[in-house]
């Protein structure tokens, strides 16, 4: 069975086209779907398998980024998230989507109600940059990137996506569930510094993944690299077969099946 | 009672904000600060328990990782230290997104007793600073006084509502002499010279009455320069000859008789129309938005890429937006403060500014920014140019509007405050040095994210076919917008259902309101509900303020009293057609006696870190180019990403292959020279950068924007007419007809001697094309060791407005010509051979000539260059430097491998073209002259250091 992707939306949302494209070029079926319609209870969450927050500005993150999207899970849509995710179901959130989820409670781990861990703050560059980066992918639980490639380039564009521990037994307890999905990394190895890491995130980390790694966060944009010609450098390298962000909306179709 | 939260961001991480006011202040040569604290506060008005303070402040505004918040109570950071705090907020009606989105996030955690927010930044600041510093500090660098007032103890934070007041108003026209009716003109802000008072009297003689307030204003809106162009299409005496309509006589004129079957609608709607594919077309605006940046660049900037975005959106019946652009010119950012005139910002402050607005507001909207431009004169000090472009798609049936008696007339979006007031009328006049204070009722601050709201709910109401018709509101505001929308039918409209940010506003000032995010649609009354419906779901204001009708008058009332009538033919065709002089001849330009030098490694050094040249890196990376995930072709290219492509590539349906290319063309240092010059020049070179990324004209499209000085002087018209002649002229052999186009006209500076700064004639133009395969594509970066260079396109002693000579200090009058014929040939035989794959880079000749073209590929793809300039076509003896650097049109530099040398060749043969080096490995530029020697022999390192350091701010 194909499984059902719902692609949730609020105002200023902004990626969820593209990232309604990667699942269905992935074999999933994707909604677009508004806050608004889980909210009053005429669209149902249980009838999806996968939960994704694209990136965006929801609400102009006019207070911090994801604020307000995140308090609404938080306040309103506690019980059928938590329910969701107990139901063994996969939870993604993209650039906004992910400080959505870390300020929502759903990461480090799916705890709505816990004080937040971890937050994604000003950019050490004090600006909004877009520019590609290298990805270490590190194993561990995270269904998402089962068999990815150990590097893969994606852009980032953000302006809040410094990843910052609220203390160093948070950031152990990271690594040591191998809960660090994603590294900024030097192109060849080697000391990696800033544009690599392109906003100061402690750790070089660009994403993380509750510890059964069912749900991933990540600054980067995996939905902007599913076609060859989305590389910056096609025009030198040839077309691949495929952009290095397929597999990720793969693995979690696949999971399903 | 109100509650006062403050935030700040906590010791151990970098607090941006008060690192802005540490460099700034560093700028302004203000170096006795030793630290700055900076502090978001919020106001609440409500009765609250402590316990809801503090639930809003930590689960809500305080991210308790990064920051600390006390309630009701100023942190304190700096101690027992003097220091000097000083507190900020926005005036009062001046939009305050932030404090908006509080009250939404406070509601949302169920405290519903709160019913208004407020934001403010306070800011304590350590260090001796005298009273003349801290008035320069808070006036350049914590605030804009157009927009902001620094809080004084015990300022009342919220205001008691006020009532609607209304008094209706009649303006004595009939017996006013000519000189009262000039007077009456100036003291309303109606920028209507005497005839067109006059043509206004006789029109109320005619019907026996006195004209409203709102009847005038609306007449003066409708009849403004902004909306009518009158100067363009009314009578210009040139050279003795008189010429009806000059927009109509060139450059619409050249689009007719081009008639292309591709061109789906133009000249008609907000912005132009051309085929897509079968399926879908695609359409292209380019406005200004220049005065209102030049007053406070990030709400200027912000309204001006808002403004744009909405052209597509009001389209047919509406686009999706899918590609912003923008072009700028600014005075030199390195300018002394003190050499300023006064009311004038600073060029730095201005470009930063315009940035961050364009920045925040494409960025939020998810729209990717994907091509644009800079450039920097002294006599764009008064004036920056602010152009911005939106690109937008739509299905081929939702591309024409409907308009018919009895629909509602329904406003969508943003709510109507008293932003923006007179924006369409004051553009149409000169800035002076005390603008930044009369001006600011024209001054707005967008909000994106109503109108992202917008966009999103407007394309689901089109899908389900709700709406007839849609225009955005723009200069002029509803007055516009209806007044154009219903002028066949007519419409009647109760303006006290417009629904208000405040209240206060006077009947005349919300039809005039130029505020920001709102469109107006006209709803069959069956499908009424349905459309309001949509529009709920998603948290977007729509409200029925009246219907079309069927005797073509525009009615306007206020609870039942009528306020206004106006006949449609008399506001639209009643404005009468003045007769203005122009004149051209060519400025007397020397041309100067120099050496050619020996070495021109240093020179071309210096032409690629000319603000002109050099890498706009730091602005491009603030813009999300990759957003909707189309991207091909971006605007930084190469093996580090970040060498100057020369057009974007953007896929706009992710499931095909079909691209839309992006380029412009920018060259106001030709048009010192000739602007007909200037005006072949631009076409040729967005054209050329088309042809450059693999695109061919087959389904080229170009748009023009006029900015120029004021037209009522002959001398600056008559350039403006020469521009537009060579527009024709350039269209017409191309084949590349004009679709959309806009003109701001007086962008002039009165200095405090009276002096009057005139910004340089500056034609941007702004080139489409569809293609076919994106898989095409072409980057300007050299790709690999030992592959053929060529120079194709004739080089000609064309040193006038070169960077060459400017760096050198030196003139000519030699301004670079096209010859299109010729031009058109050589672009066609380009496309032939990229389309054939036969091209590995291509980059055009243009700032710098075939010097910095190399240099850039060169760096840009990591690699050296071998190149000789013996063999460069020309066609008589040439200089070498004037070989090097000269910027004739129609050339570019090919990479060809040396297998594709023969199948290249052969698709070239008839135009100008030649193997003039290769490619090395390793990281040497190396140029040699006529005779053998070595002209350029340049660590690409270097070269790119020059180009990337100058803005790497």
């Amino acid at each position: 069975m194909n499984p059902r992707v719902i692609v949730l939306r609020a105002a200023g949302s902004n990626c969820d086209q593209e990232t309604q494209f990667a699942f269905e070029t992935a074999g999933a079926k994707a909604d677009l779907v508004h806050v608004n319609r889980l909210l009053e209870g005429s669209v149902k969450l249980e009838d999806y398998q996968i939960l994704a927050i694209p990136g965006g500005f929801t609400y102009g993150d006019d207070i911090s980024a994801g604020k307000v999207l995140a308090n609404q899970l938080k306040y309103k849509l506690q019980q059928v998230l938590q329910q969701f995710y107990n139901d063994d179901k996969l939870i993604i959130g993209i650039c906004n989507g992910f400080q959505v989820l870390v300020k929502a409670g759903l990461l480090p781990v799916v705890e709505l109600t816990a004080q937040q861990k971890v937050t994604l703050t000003d950019n050490d560059s004090g600006k909004f940059e877009d520019r590609w980066v290298h990805l270490d992918v590190n194993d561990g639980p995270c269904v998402f990137t089962q068999n990815m490639p150990n590097k893969v380039y994606f852009p980032v564009a953000h302006a809040e996506g410094k990843f910052v521990p609220d203390s160093d037994e948070t950031l152990n307890e990271l690594v040591k569930n191998k809960q660090v999905v994603f590294q900024y990394a030097a192109p060849n190895g080697g000391e990696v510094k800033y544009p690599m890491n392109p906003n100061g995130s402690v750790a070089n980390i660009a994403g993380i993944c509750d510890p059964a790694g069912r749900v991933l966060g990540l600054m980067p944009h995996p939905e902007r690299h599913i076609e060859p010609s989305q590389h910056p450098q096609w025009t030198r390298l040839g077309m691949a077969e495929q952009g290095d962000g397929l597999i990720l909306f793969e693995n979690a179709v696949n999971y399903f099946k | 009672m109100i509650t006062r939260i403050e935030l700040a961001i906590k010791p151990e991480f970098n607090d941006m904000a008060a690192q802005h006011v540490l460099s700034g202040a560093k700028d302004l040569d203000i170096h006795s600060i030793e630290k700055v604290y900076a502090f978001n506060i919020t106001y609440l008005l409500g009765d609250i328990i402590d316990d809801e303070k503090k639930h809003i402040a930590e689960h809500l505004l305080a991210d308790k990782v990064t920051q600390d918040y006390s309630i009701d109570e100023s942190i304190d950071r700096v101690g027992a230290k003097d220091h000097w705090s000083v507190e900020v907020t926005f005036n009062r009606g001046v939009t305050d997104m932030v404090a908006a989105t509080a009250l939404k996030g406070i509601h949302d955690l169920g405290i519903d007793s709160v019913t208004e927010a407020k934001t403010s930044r306070r800011y304590d600041i350590v260090g001796h600073l005298s009273d003349a510093e801290k008035q320069i500090i808070v006036e350049k660098l914590l605030m804009n006084k157009v927009i902001e007032h620094v809080l004084e103890p015990n300022e009342t934070i919220f205001f008691p509502i006020m009532h609607d007041q209304f008094e209706q108003i009649t303006v004595p026209l009939l017996n006013a002499s000519d000189a009262e009716l000039q007077k009456i003109s100036k003291d309303r802000d109606l920028f209507l010279n005497l005839e067109e008072m006059k043509t206004i009297r006789d029109h109320y003689k005619g019907l026996d009455r006195e004209p409203t307030d709102i009847e005038l204003e609306m007449l003066a809106q409708t009849w403004s320069e902004h909306c009518s162009h009158k100067t363009l299409t009314g009578f210009v005496e040139f050279n003795g000859e008189v010429i009806d309509n000059v927009l109509k006589s060139t450059i619409f004129k050249a689009t007719s008789e081009l008639n292309k079957d591709w061109c789906v609608s133009v000249f008609e709607d907000n912005a132009g129309v051309i085929k897509f594919d079968d399926e879908y077309n695609i359409c292209f605006k380019v406005e200004t938005h220049n005065h209102p940046s030049a007053m406070e660049p990030y709400g200027g900037a912000n309204t001006g890429i808002g403004g744009v975005i909405r052209d597509p959106m009001g389209t047919g019946l509406g686009a999706k937006p899918v590609i912003n652009t923008d072009i700028f010119c600014f005075g030199p950012v390195d300018m002394k403060h003190s050499d300023l005139p006064k009311g004038v910002l600073h060029p730095k402050r201005v470009m930063q500014g315009v940035v961050s607005g364009v920045r925040d507001y494409g960025n939020r909207m998810g729209i990717p920014t994907t091509n644009g431009s800079i450039f920097f004169d002294e006599r764009y000090l008064g004036n920056p140019l602010v152009y911005c472009g939106n690109v937008g798609i739509m299905p081929v049936d939702k591309c024409v509007k409907t308009i018919v008696p009895g629909d509602y007339v329904v406003v969508v979006g943003g709510r109507t405050g008293r932003d923006g007031i007179h924006g369409a009328t004051a553009s149409s006049g000169e800035l002076h040095t005390e603008s930044e204070g009369t001006w600011s009722g024209a001054v707005q601050i967008g909000n994106p994210i109503i109108e992202k709201k917008l966009v999103d709910t407007l394309l689901d109401a089109r899908d389900k076919g709700l709406y007839r018709a849609i225009t955005d509101c723009g200069a002029g505001g509803l007055s516009s917008a209806i007044g154009e929308l219903a002028e066949t039918t007519g419409a009647e409209i109760d303006l006290e259902k417009v629904p208000l940010k405040y209240h206060g506003l006077t009947y005349m000032e919300i039809w005039i309101s130029e505020a920001q995010e709102r469109m107006v649609i006209f709803c069959p009354p069956e499908k009424l509900q349905e459309a309001l419906d949509v529009f709920e779901s998603e948290d977007v204001e729509a409200t029925v303020i009246g219907r079309t009708t069927n005797d073509k008058k525009i009615r306007l009332k206020y609870n039942g009293t009528v306020v206004g009538e106006l006949d449609m033919h008399f506001l639209h065709k009643g404005l009468p057609k003045t007769v203005r002089k122009a004149e051209w001849k060519p400025e007397d330009i020397k041309e100067s006696q120099f050496d050619v030098p020996q070495d021109a490694g240093d020179i071309l050094q210096k032409i690629l870190a000319a603000p002109n040249v050099c890498s706009k890196e730091w602005v491009i990376r603030q813009y999300d180019h990759e957003v909707q995930g189309g991207s091909v072709i971006k605007p930084l290219v190469g093996v580090e990403n970040d060498g100057p492509g020369d057009a974007s590539i953007t896929r706009p349906r992710l499931d095909s292959n079909k691209a839309v290319i992006l380029s412009n063309g920018l060259n106001p240092n030709y048009g010192l020279i000739d602007p007909y010059w200037m005006a072949a020049s631009s076409i040729d070179e967005a054209l050329r950068n088309i042809v450059a990324v693999g695109g061919s004209l087959e389904q080229a499209a170009i748009l023009d924007n006029f900015c120029w000085g004021n037209t009522d002087k002959p001398d600056r018209l008559g350039g403006l007419v020469r521009a537009a002649q060579a527009c024709y002229d350039m269209a017409k052999v191309f084949e590349t007809p004009f679709i959309s186009g806009k003109d701001s006209l007086n962008n002039e500076f009165q200095t405090e001697t009276g002096e009057s700064i005139a910004i340089p004639p500056t034609l941007l133009i702004s080139a489409i094309a569809v293609m076919p395969d994106a898989a095409k594509a072409v980057s300007m970066d050299l790709k690999e060791n030992g592959n053929l260079l060529y120079a194709v396109g004739t080089t000609y002693n064309e040193l006038g407005g070169s960077h060459y000579l400017q760096v050198i200090g030196e003139t000519s009058p030699n301004v670079p010509q096209v010859d299109a014929v010729k031009a058109k040939a050589i672009f066609k035989a380009m496309a032939s051979a990229t389309d054939a794959g036969l091209v590995r880079a291509c980059h055009d000749c243009s700032e710098g000539g075939i010097a910095v073209a190399l240099a850039e590929m060169a760096f840009a793809g990591g690699l050296g260059a071998e190149v000789s300039l013996a063999d460069v076509p020309v066609t008589e003896a040439l200089r070498d430097d004037v070989i090097l650097f000269s910027e004739s049109n129609s050339r570019f530099i090919v990479e060809v491998k040396p297998e594709n040398q023969q199948a290249f060749e052969k698709m070239m043969a008839d135009n100008a073209f030649a193997v003039i080096g290769k490619v090395t490995e390793g990281t040497a530029l190396l140029i040699k002259n006529s005779d053998g020697q070595e002209m350029v022999h340049k660590n690409i390192a270097d070269l790119k250091e020059s180009w990337q350091q100058t803005l790497r701010w």
